[in-house]
């Protein structure tokens, strides 16, 4: 009865409808060989001659703006369209033990879909002699990406029983997440306001907050962003989600 | 004895915008009560249920079940009822089992406790056929039965199913209709219906709603007995208004 009882429960049901229906291996596969290939091929690891994963971690806000809304649009959409959250929240849990339960099971299988990426650590580490701190926090940077994009479908699949407006929702918020801290657009921004305007604009961006991972810095300013991106979101849905019922 | 006095409705109203679902209804319910909700489609029956079981918050009025309020102190509340929703949902990737231990599990069973819980619901509602089925596979009658055993699961005092004997062949309906009357005995039954011989067959009380508001309340004898035939449908017929009629008086 307590809570973190129930949110594990929530968790392992979870996680079990991931692997029990086709979506866990489809994205898994898709996930593994789109990473590989924007890693060797567009990023040109070999050719570069550099014992970094800089080309693997450049592409993840871009792979993840389609990826994650795709794992994420179900969680709250399906469970309305199913009416089954009519009987979730009528079990003696609270809605955030059902909210956290829901986004740390997604968040967890994102996880194992990065791990299983650890061949390009094995052929970075065979190739040269790399500084694996900065890969350490490469990851460490790369999972809390994910799991602010994951809280923002959390958002929006709250918002809709429809999981392609839910979808299509998710990656427009984030894709302003990246652009908003994206070199072009900050380029293009500079030029017709102050620099203090863009710095804040860029704040929001998790590119900028992206890059000081990759470059093996662990700035709690750049955690606390993070963080912030995902209490916000699940806020935002547990919002969301009482105000339907409210009529 | 207040004990026994297991739901107590004051003045529930439920607005939607500014149709009023359900207006100003209020009943006790007592151990050992079998409650029929009666009325015809749309009159806020579901409404109602949801409310009761903490689903959707009341617009104004109060709900105490076992003597917990259920805006104020919900978690006891719920705790204390099994509630089948409409059109029984459940998790289609799950198998029977694997959802009923899912479902005795957030009611704060574990071990043995649960393989208990989850054996006895599974006897309850003849379910040992399909127990290793996933849902989505399942016959609707199989589908309902899931649910209901779900509601089941944890021995609840209180016990709400909106339309437990929808969609079930005629066995099935008389099964479940004298499992309602047996846990009547020493529990609060509230159920839903439109099948008027249902009433007859399981209720010790039956409530007729229309258009958000109570219009009749009784024993199943006492609102036969308003009609000269002593017919119950010619007494529904009589106190609720069909489409027809609302659409012309809306003119």
């Amino acid at each position: 009865m307590n809570p973190v009882a129930n949110i594990k429960t929530i968790m392992k049901r979870e996680l079990g409808g991931y692997f029990t229906s086709p979506i866990a291996y489809v994205f898994l596969v898709i996930f593994l060989l789109l990473t590989g290939f924007f890693t060797f091929t567009i990023g040109n690891f070999f050719e570069r001659g550099e014992a970094s994963l800089v080309s693997f971690f450049t592409w993840h806000p871009w792979l993840y703006l389609f990826l994650v809304p795709a794992v994420g649009m179900r969680l709250w959409s399906e469970e309305r369209r199913l009416g089954t959250m009519e009987l979730l929240l009528t079990m003696p849990i609270t809605n955030w033990q059902a909210i956290v339960g829901k986004f740390l099971a997604s968040w967890l299988f994102l996880a194992l879909a990065l791990a299983l990426t650890f061949p390009v650590i094995i052929t970075v580490n065979y190739f040269g002699d790399p500084d694996n701190g900065i890969i350490a926090s490469g990851y460490v940077g790369s999972l809390m990406l994910a799991g602010s994009y994951l809280a923002v479908s959390c958002m929006t699949s709250a918002l809709t029983r429809n999981q392609v407006i839910s979808f299509i929702l998710s990656v427009m918020i984030c894709l302003f997440l990246i652009l908003a801290g994206y070199t072009p657009v900050t380029d293009l921004l500079s030029r017709v306001a102050s620099p203090v305007v863009v710095d804040v604009v860029a704040a929001f961006s998790v590119m900028t907050h992206f890059e000081g991972f990759q470059r093996g810095v662990l700035d709690t300013r750049d955690v606390v962003f993070f963080a912030s991106v995902i209490g916000f979101m699940l806020f935002t849905t547990g919002v969301i989600i009482r105000n339907q019922r409210a009529g | 004895m207040e004990r026994d006095n297991l739901i107590n409705v004051e003045h529930l109203v439920k607005a939607f915008g500014p149709k009023l679902a359900v207006n100003d209804v209020s009943f006790n319910v007592e151990r050992g009560e079998v409650l029929g909700f009666l009325g015809p489609n749309g009159a806020g029956k579901s409404t109602t249920m949801r409310m009761i079981t903490g689903y959707y918050p009341p617009t104004s009025g109060r709900i105490t079940v076992g003597g917990h309020d259920m805006v104020a102190d919900p978690i006891a509340a719920k705790r204390l009822i099994g509630y089948l929703p409409e059109n029984a949902p459940g998790y289609g990737d799950m198998t029977v089992h694997g959802f009923l231990k899912f479902c005795a599990e957030l009611r704060g069973l574990q071990g043995d406790a649960r393989k208990r819980a989850v054996n006895r619901a599974v006897e309850l509602c003849f379910l040992e056929a399909v127990l290793y089925q996933s849902i989505d596979t399942l016959s609707k009658g199989y589908k309902h039965r899931t649910c209901l055993a779900q509601s089941l699961i944890h021995d609840p005092d209180v016990l709400i199913l909106d339309e437990p004997t929808d969609g079930l062949d005629p066995n099935q309906k008389y099964e479940v209709r004298n499992l309602i009357k047996r846990l009547g005995e020493n529990k609060v039954v509230i159920f839903s219906t439109h099948i008027l011989e249902e009433v007859e067959a399981a209720c010790t009380r039956v409530i007729i709603i229309d258009r958000g508001r109570i219009v009749a309340s009784g024993t199943p004898a006492e609102l036969k007995a308003r009609s000269p035939e002593g017919r119950l449908d010619d007494v529904f017929r009589a106190i609720t208004l069909p489409d027809t009629v609302k659409a012309e008086a809306r003119a």
